[in-house]
């Protein structure tokens, strides 16, 4: 029984200690950041961001679209299956519109990035310790957080929100696709039913979640690359735990914010 | 007063002590050579000068300043005066040999970008890398690697040198390259030198004085010929190659027992 508790408590201290340094290093990146902005900060840390931009959003446009029209298809025909039986397939429209606004496409969204984009930061993060990159900044007076977390959180902030926009128009079109040829819906109204059915409440809803979910995934990843230790293999073991905890921590931080907006809401 | 100073250092990993309350003196302009076995707590000394480790206790003066108690900025602003080649070379792989090399100019300098590629230019020329700028790091060879590191951590014309394993892995010949470059920038720039070795031709070809490791203790310190002619039965096991009788450790002469047990000749 000791032994139980004993581990419990470990498994404990353990998990509280991990969450402590993520908000302790989330901190200190949002203070290091302003370094990274255009403008007001250093032109080649922005110069960084912008590269990361492209890595984590352009390049990942593809992947986040077609994950989108697939569910979209997917959405709209198990939606179709049971409402048409009601005679409520019209409804289909409201159950994409609303369910990829403030649900799937800043979810499916989060999942494709943590997969590409929160691997590639532990890995790159725990290949620049182990090579002893890290500590080469170090002695070149240049801050890691300031000059490889802040570009890559900065990137994150920026590109996850405009790949979830996009997760939601490819689910969306998926979604009219599918209606056009089950019931010959003609596009024009489809988009009608669509602008009726979303509130601004939603796409609000929806741009805040998936900013929470850029954080999430680029201060895990960014984390699992900084508690790298001793070789190769870690690195490995990081870029593992980097998708697993993050896309746990997605999952966790999306049923709260959901749960907040659905008692907040007027119904 | 001398530019680096180390007073009773002490440094453990998880309650194991590595350096055993250390005191040691560089003087400006000096090649001072930290030489042991593995193991033996050279990096881990060269890390604390450094400052990219606390110690469990003593201090550590860079140019008057105690590192291991100073504030954040007044530690960039010592580094700032310390160059330093890992004996990773630790490139950044992301950016050609120019860019690693202009990029504390950038960081650090408000010099024109024309004035910055004239000064990369300099110091890779000084390295024997002058057209080699445009490569990625992976596209050089070990020695070319270590050579660019050189040119990086000279570029902001730092007062002291720091070199941690700068011949390791590298052919003789390479490595006969590495120790004339070293001593070309010290009789050009005129900069203090550390160099962390278990190379002994590269050691006494290099050094003014040579501090000796043994067991996170200075066995011995010295100019090359005290060392040389030191009776110390560390340095000269050292110096004489003689390996250590590894069956005298406890694990060790329990599996000699058992190797010649009858159990063990089954």
């Amino acid at each position: 029984m000791a032994n139980i508790l004993e581990s419990v408590g470990e498994k404990t201290i353990e998990h509280l200690d991990y969450v402590g340094s993520l908000n302790i290093q989330w901190w200190a990146t949002v203070r290091a950041m302003a370094q990274a902005l255009p403008f007001v900060g250093n032109r080649y840390r922005w110069k960084t961001t912008v590269r990361q931009m492209l890595e984590i959003g352009v390049d990942a446009i593809p992947m986040v679209s077609l994950m989108a029209v697939c569910t979209g298809f997917i959405f709209a025909m198990q939606g179709a299956s049971e409402l048409r039986r009601f005679g409520a397939l019209r409804y289909v429209v409201d159950l994409v519109a609303v369910g990829f606004t403030r649900e799937l496409g800043p979810l499916m969204t989060a999942i494709a990035v943590s997969g590409r984009s929160g691997s590639a930061f532990a890995a790159e993060i725990g290949t620049m310790k182990v090579t002893e990159e890290l500590d080469s900044l170090r002695v070149m007076a240049l801050e890691p957080l300031e000059f490889v977390l802040a570009p890559k959180y900065l990137a994150a902030l920026i590109a996850v929100p405009c790949l979830s926009v996009i997760s939601n128009l490819c689910g969306i079109l998926a979604g009219g696709l599918f209606m056009f040829f089950s019931i010959h819906l003609m596009p024009g109204l489809y988009l009608r039913y669509v602008f009726n059915s979303i509130e601004l409440r939603d796409l609000v809803m929806g741009m805040i979640k998936s900013v929470v979910f850029g954080t999430i995934i680029a201060q895990v990843g960014c984390l699992e690359g900084m508690r790298v230790h001793g070789g190769p293999d870690s690195v490995g073991r990081s870029t593992t735990n980097a998708v697993v905890k993050s896309t746990f921590l997605v999952i966790i931080a999306d049923a709260i914010f959901t749960a907040i907006f659905y008692f907040t809401a007027k119904h | 007063m001398a530019i680096i100073s180390v007073r009773d250092l002490v440094v453990e990993y998880d309650g194991r002590r590595i350096l055993n309350g250390l005191n040691l003196d560089i003087e400006h302009g000096e090649t001072m050579v930290l030489l042991g076995g593995s193991g033996c707590g050279k990096s881990t000394l060269l890390r604390q000068i450094i400052g990219l480790e606390k110690p469990k206790s003593g201090s550590v003066f860079v140019k008057e300043v105690d590192i291991t108690r100073c504030s954040k900025s007044e530690l960039k602003k010592v580094r700032r005066s310390i160059g330093v080649a890992f004996q990773s070379a630790a490139l950044f792989n992301s950016l050609n040999i120019e860019d690693n090399v202009a990029l504390p100019l950038r960081e650090h300098t408000r010099l024109a970008p024309s004035i910055i590629e004239l000064v990369v230019w300099m110091k890779l020329a000084a390295v024997g890398l002058a057209d080699r700028g445009k490569l990625l790091p992976s596209e050089l060879s070990g020695g070319m690697k270590k050579r660019a590191a050189v040119a990086r951590a000279i570029a902001l014309g730092p007062e002291i040198l720091v070199l941690d394993e700068p011949s390791a892995g590298l052919d003789p010949i390479v490595a006969a390259e590495l120790d004339e470059l070293i001593l070309l920038l010290k009789h050009t720039f005129h900069m203090t030198i550390i160099v962390v070795t278990h190379e002994l031709p590269s050691a006494f070809l290099i050094a003014d004085r040579i501090a000796m490791l043994y067991q996170g203790s200075f066995s011995s310190i010295g100019t090359k010929d005290d060392i040389k002619a030191s009776q110390n039965p560390r340095v000269r096991h050292f110096l004489d190659r003689v390996p250590e009788d590894i069956t005298r450790t406890p694990v060790t002469e329990h599996f000699a027992k058992y190797l010649n047990s009858p159990e063990a000749n089954l």
